[in-house]
């Protein structure tokens, strides 16, 4: 057995290379010296690149079309108005209204959730070890739910504080859900990741049970309530934008500043443990972040299914998987894909809205399964 | 030189205790292997000493300092632990399973430092797995996976190793590969080992010293060939037992007798 870390193609690379074909042309890792030992998901850079690229396209298409078409150059202008000081004069009077009233504030309220679903999505795949892990498999998402509905239809949303007190809700029935989903899960010291998941599903079914027979019981509430839980945009105008952000940004942090020790928990905890990583609180800490994205994202956006799963599975299989560049990669991903739904969800019926959540599953499902097809090796 | 001490160690799980008391001495430079009947808390043995199984009682102190104590950052950093390779995350790159290694050694951002960097190298060396670094560990055979395994210990650059049965999963070659490069490790660069072992002829071959384990207790500490004897085996494993030398080595060679079909349900272990 010898080894060879000279800067020329050693012959056994050489050998593999001519054997493999293609396939080893295609993998990140062409030269050998010793920077790339390290550095084996160097696409990470590009596609975090292509990412943003695709977030600005799809936040300009948002903000363009409509049942008013904004052009494009006069998006620009208006964007620029303010700071530059330029007239807008010859521009219709509605043309910055549509745009700074309603369009952008929902595009951002768009691209937080579906940052904070994919964000969470992928924590909670890295947390939990399995690929099926999403927000709402975990349950969370039901029991944000729960308690955003309840602010709802107890009518708290309207108070002066209202609006903060819908996220809120959110996070308590969140974190009370995941509580109870341990609790149950709990055998002796250990928590076992499938029970863990079953007790997920249960608590989860069980929260969406409640919240649908709560709202069939208060007609005061139900339509609001309603069509907030189908994923449509609750009208909270910027004010909702801003009361989310924190939540999503802390949560973000949380996760980033982890996200080594994630993937040092790929390993499995015992393994992660005799590496020197403090488990438990590695755990609280990434649940914690984790709920806070998904209480972020199901306050205003309502239950949409389908982005914390497939977003980042999708840039897994492209970019590796190294939680490192997964969450940031995630985030942006996320984000300019809820964007994009939501742009057809209203667009291909107007004046009627389709549910968000109806777009992303009949957009992301097939790309998905291509994907799937064409990568048919494990990624995770 | 320091020492490994594990002294009066007992441990269970759910009010089951698994280890009665078990104390035993490795010294730095020294492989000691844990053998005995399935069952008989090797593999607790290893985990209790790597702080991932409470202990109920006793101490596992090195170089005078109570492991048990520490906590898990400084813990990694006095000992590493090869476990078997099964259940690793396919899509990560060895180079990345190495680094892993570096955990103990990083800032609370979790930057891996080009110290970092050389001392995993130096450990891919140290294993021949540098060739490997790139590919997935998910396509690596057993054999390759279990010393990119060592590799990561290596990086731990911590003086303790201890082994979960390493070899479990591979052929009779890659079974020597591993055994003589820890040996190898221990002799030439003072590493304390100590490894659980099922295959006695294995552990009679590569042990420096071996500790029998039955039902949680230590039942023979020895030179192999003081431990490796009918009079020892027999009674531990529940059936007629030859030992022989080896033909080169000279170590004991350990070969079971056929047992009876009605005793099959006497012997006790699984």
């Amino acid at each position: 057995m010898s080894i060879s870390r000279s800067p020329a193609p050693s012959p056994v690379r050489a050998a593999r290379e001519q054997e493999q074909g293609t396939s080893v042309r295609l993998s990140p890792l062409a030269a050998s010296t010793d920077d790339d030992l390290f550095r084996p998901h160097r696409r990470a850079g590009v596609l975090l690149a292509v990412c943003l690229f695709t977030l600005l396209l799809s936040t300009l298409l948002a903000v363009v079309i409509g049942s008013v078409r904004i052009p494009p150059l006069a998006v620009g202008r208006l964007l620029l108005a303010r700071p530059l000081g330029l007239s807008v004069a010859d521009l219709p009077d509605t043309f910055a209204t549509i745009l700074f009233e309603i369009r952008l504030p929902r595009v951002a309220l768009m691209a937080f959730t579906g940052a904070a679903l994919a964000a969470a999505g992928a924590t909670y795949q890295g947390l939990f070890r399995n690929p099926l892990a999403d927000p709402y498999l975990v349950g969370v998402a039901s029991g944000a739910g729960l308690g955003a509905t309840f602010v709802i239809a107890f009518g708290l949303s309207a108070t002066p504080f209202g609006l903060m007190a819908v996220p809120l809700g959110a996070f308590l029935g969140g974190v009370l859900t995941v509580a109870l989903v341990v609790m149950m899960a709990r055998v002796g010291r250990s928590t076992p990741v499938t029970t863990m998941l079953l007790a997920g599903v249960a608590v989860g079914a069980f929260a969406s049970a409640i919240t649908t027979f709560w709202m069939l019981r208060s007609p005061e509430g139900v339509s609001r309530a309603f069509r907030w839980l189908l994923g449509g945009y609750a009208g909270g105008g910027w004010a909702s934008v801003w009361i989310v952000l924190p939540y999503l940004i802390l949560g973000l942090i949380g996760v980033q500043i982890n996200a080594r020790a994630l993937n040092v928990l790929q390993l499995g905890e015992e393994q992660a443990r005799q590496l020197g990583i403090h488990v438990d609180r590695l755990k609280l800490v990434l649940v914690a972040a984790a709920t806070l994205m998904t209480a972020s994202a199901v306050a205003f956006g309502g239950l949409i299914g389908f982005v914390g799963l497939v977003a980042p599975h999708v840039l897994r299989m492209i970019g590796g998987p190294d939680y490192r560049q997964l969450i940031p990669l995630s985030a942006v991903g996320g984000a300019a894909f809820l964007i994009f739904a939501d742009l057809v969800a209203r667009t291909v019926f107007a004046p009627q809205e389709l549910p968000v959540g109806v777009i992303t599953a009949l957009i992301g499902a097939p790309f998905f399964v291509v994907l799937l097809r064409r990568l048919k090796r494990s990624v995770f | 030189m320091a020492t490994l001490t594990i002294t009066h160690l007992s441990t269970g799980y759910h009010h089951r205790e698994v280890l009665h008391r078990v104390s035993l001495e490795v010294r730095a430079g020294e492989v000691v292997v844990l053998v005995g009947p399935n069952g008989a808390g090797k593999s607790t043995l290893i985990r209790a000493a790597s702080g991932v199984v409470p202990a109920t009682s006793g101490s596992v102190r090195f170089d005078g300092v109570d492991l048990l104590r520490l906590s898990p950052i400084e813990r990694a950093r006095q000992v590493a632990v090869v476990p078997q390779a099964v259940n690793l995350p396919e899509a990560f790159t060895v180079s990345e399973i190495v680094l892993m290694g570096r955990t103990p050694y990083l800032g609370w951002l979790g930057r891996e430092s080009e110290a970092d960097r050389e001392a995993a190298l130096a450990a891919m060396e140290r294993t021949c797995t540098t060739e490997l670094a790139p590919r997935r560990i998910g396509e690596l055979s057993g054999g390759e996976q279990q010393r990119v395994l060592v590799a990561r210990a290596l990086a731990q650059s911590a003086p303790v190793l201890l082994m979960d049965e390493p070899t479990a999963h591979l052929d009779l070659k890659h079974q020597v590969v591993i055994l003589s490069l820890v040996r190898d490790l221990a002799h030439k660069e003072g590493l304390t080992v100590l490894a659980a072992l099922h295959d006695l002829n294995l552990a009679a071959q590569f042990a420096d010293r071996a500790a029998l384990l039955v039902n949680g207790e230590l039942r023979a500490l020895g030179a192999p060939a003081d431990v490796f004897t009918p009079a020892h085996l027999a009674p531990a494993y529940g059936l007629p037992v030859n030992v022989i030398p080896h033909p080169t080595h000279g170590t004991p060679l350990i070969l079971p007798d056929g047992v009876e079909r009605k005793d099959i349900s006497g012997i006790r272990g699984t």
